[in-house]
């Protein structure tokens, strides 16, 4: 390891292995740093993504579980909607295995010239006058100052090193999901059809998943709002109560947990000499919760703008701002104020409401139409939505 | 006072996300608390997907 690098990148995740090949790419010095033993693992995710994932990477079957057809959504009333593989549009996707994905993404960027170093952890930022100069990193049980032109926080929903530069990184209660999931095998699941269940009952502010991952496998999961826990009704006890009446049988061969935010992206994500990307950055969908393409997206925009900005010798808070405007303006940032509008919008209904919503999905034809179309079509049908929320007016424009 | 039954914490820090002081973070495979800037206010506990949290004297949220 070396003490100093063009760029250094906190975490190695999707968003920084990104960010990593991106700058090794472009001829720049960069070393990633992740302080678990092995990337990948353990994993905090139901591995689902879209189709976008080939403007990233071309899918091998060593990192992909399962294609995904099409989608269920079931409604509180235990109505099933079914999207198919016309309809679901960006539900149709792959189930990852994200152990080997997340490895494959490290893999790429060493290849392009990026250091890793695993089991390194970043214990706080070195700061000069207001500029992040770089971090002082745990390496082999002895603290060392790695100094860098630019520091990318990859460092995910845990993050920290921005909140060491100064930046208030804190996600509300009410807008973390904080989630369970189960790898379950031996279990009746429809392969290729991914299954979201909604309802106060079922999941509070939440949904519970089930991704399939093969013939009889899947990731059953539940994500539920920070604020809705308590004793007795923490996402694990919403779980298995669910697995308890749907599959009793099953076998649970993995648990994982972790939290999702599910509120606006930090307010800045660029500081001098930092730039925040991915989980880090809070560009997870507040919708949905899905966040591995924010992630590798942000991601290798920040490497790009990185690279950029020191070979142009300018790493001021205004240069590097080049990357928080791209990300906004792109169709990434605009998808996410949407969503956390509608988000907002949902987290309020009733699971009467819920039903009627759902129900009008059935009518719509999904085919080609997106979430701003969707919801015009379902205040077609559910017109008291307009009544009651005026805020709806000014996400359709 | 913030006790973490690490026997539980599932190492994924939805806590660490959410806490006002900047208290916890993950270290290895433990949750490690900052007890001067820890204020008991409870909420990490609350979204402790797993209950691996408890404050003694957890004010009302
Ligand atoms: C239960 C659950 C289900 C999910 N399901 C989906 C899904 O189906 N689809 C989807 O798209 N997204 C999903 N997500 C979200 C997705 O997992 C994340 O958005 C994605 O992993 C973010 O990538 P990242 O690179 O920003 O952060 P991460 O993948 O979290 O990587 C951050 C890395 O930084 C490391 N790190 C942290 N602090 C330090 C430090 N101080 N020093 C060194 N390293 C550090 C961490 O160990 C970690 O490896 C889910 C999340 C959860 C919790
Ligand atoms: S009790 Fe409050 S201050 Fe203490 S660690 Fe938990 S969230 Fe942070
Ligand atoms: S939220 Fe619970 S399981 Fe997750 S790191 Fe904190 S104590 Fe551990």
């Amino acid at each position: 390891m070396n003490d100093h690098y063009d760029v250094l990148i906190i975490g190695g995740g999707p968003g920084g292995a990104m960010a990593g090949k991106a700058v090794a790419e472009a001829g720049l010095s960069c070393c990633i740093i992740e302080k678990r033993p092995a990337i990948g693992t353990p994993v905090r995710c139901a591995e689902g993504v879209g189709q976008e994932i080939y403007d990233f990477i071309d899918l091998d079957p060593k990192w992909v579980s399962a294609k995904i057809q099409g989608a269920e959504l079931v409604a509180p009333n235990g109505q099933v909607i079914q999207l198919s593989s016309e309809m679901a549009g960006n539900e149709v996707g792959y189930v990852l295995d994200r152990k080997m994905f997340d490895r494959e993404l490290i893999w790429r960027a060493a290849n392009a010239g990026c250091e890793v170093y695993v089991k390194t952890r970043a214990v706080d930022a070195i700061v000069e006058n207001g500029v992040v100069k770089g971090a002082k990193v745990e390496y082999a049980g002895k603290i060392r100052n790695i100094t860098a032109k630019i520091v990318i926080a990859a460092d995910g929903v845990e993050s920290k090193f921005a909140r060491w530069c100064g930046i208030d990184t804190v996600v509300p209660m009410a807008e973390l999901e904080t989630c369970v999931q189960y790898l379950m095998t031996d279990i009746d699941i429809q392969p290729g059809v991914n299954v979201f269940y909604m309802g106060n009952e079922v999941a509070p502010e939440g949904y519970v998943w089930i991704f399939a991952k093969g013939e009889r496998t899947a990731n059953v999961g539940i994500g539920i709002s920070g604020k809705k826990c308590r004793d007795g009704n923490r996402p694990k006890d919403y779980l298995d109560r669910f697995i308890q009446e749907k599959f009793p049988d099953g076998k649970i061969i993995e648990l994982i947990v972790g939290g999702v935010s599910a509120c606006r992206p930090l307010t800045s994500t660029v500081s001098a000499g930092l730039m925040i990307v991915g989980d880090a950055a809070r560009v997870s969908d507040p919708l949905t919760g899905g966040g591995i393409i924010n992630a590798m997206y942000t991601g290798r925009l920040a490497g790009e703008v990185a690279a950029e900005c020191i070979k142009e010798g300018d790493v001021s808070a205004a240069a590097l701002k080049k990357y928080d405007v791209l990300w906004r303006e792109s169709a990434m940032g605009k998808g996410l104020e949407r969503n956390y509008q509608i988000k907002e919008i949902f987290i309020r209904l009733s699971d009467d409401k819920m039903n009627s919503i759902l129900g009008s999905v059935q009518k719509i034809d999904l085919e080609k139409i997106g979430t701003k179309e969707i919801v015009k079509e379902l205040i077609k049908y559910n017109p008291w939505l307009l009544k009651e929320i005026s805020s709806l007016k000014k996400i359709l424009g | 006072m913030l006790s973490i039954r690490r026997e539980i914490c599932g190492y994924c820090g939805a806590c660490v996300s959410v806490c006002p002081e900047g208290a916890l973070e993950l270290v290895d495979a433990y949750l490690t608390v900052d007890a001067d800037r820890c204020r008991d206010c409870g909420i990490c506990a609350r979204v402790c997907p797993l209950g691996a949290l408890e404050v003694a004297d957890e004010r009302s949220l």
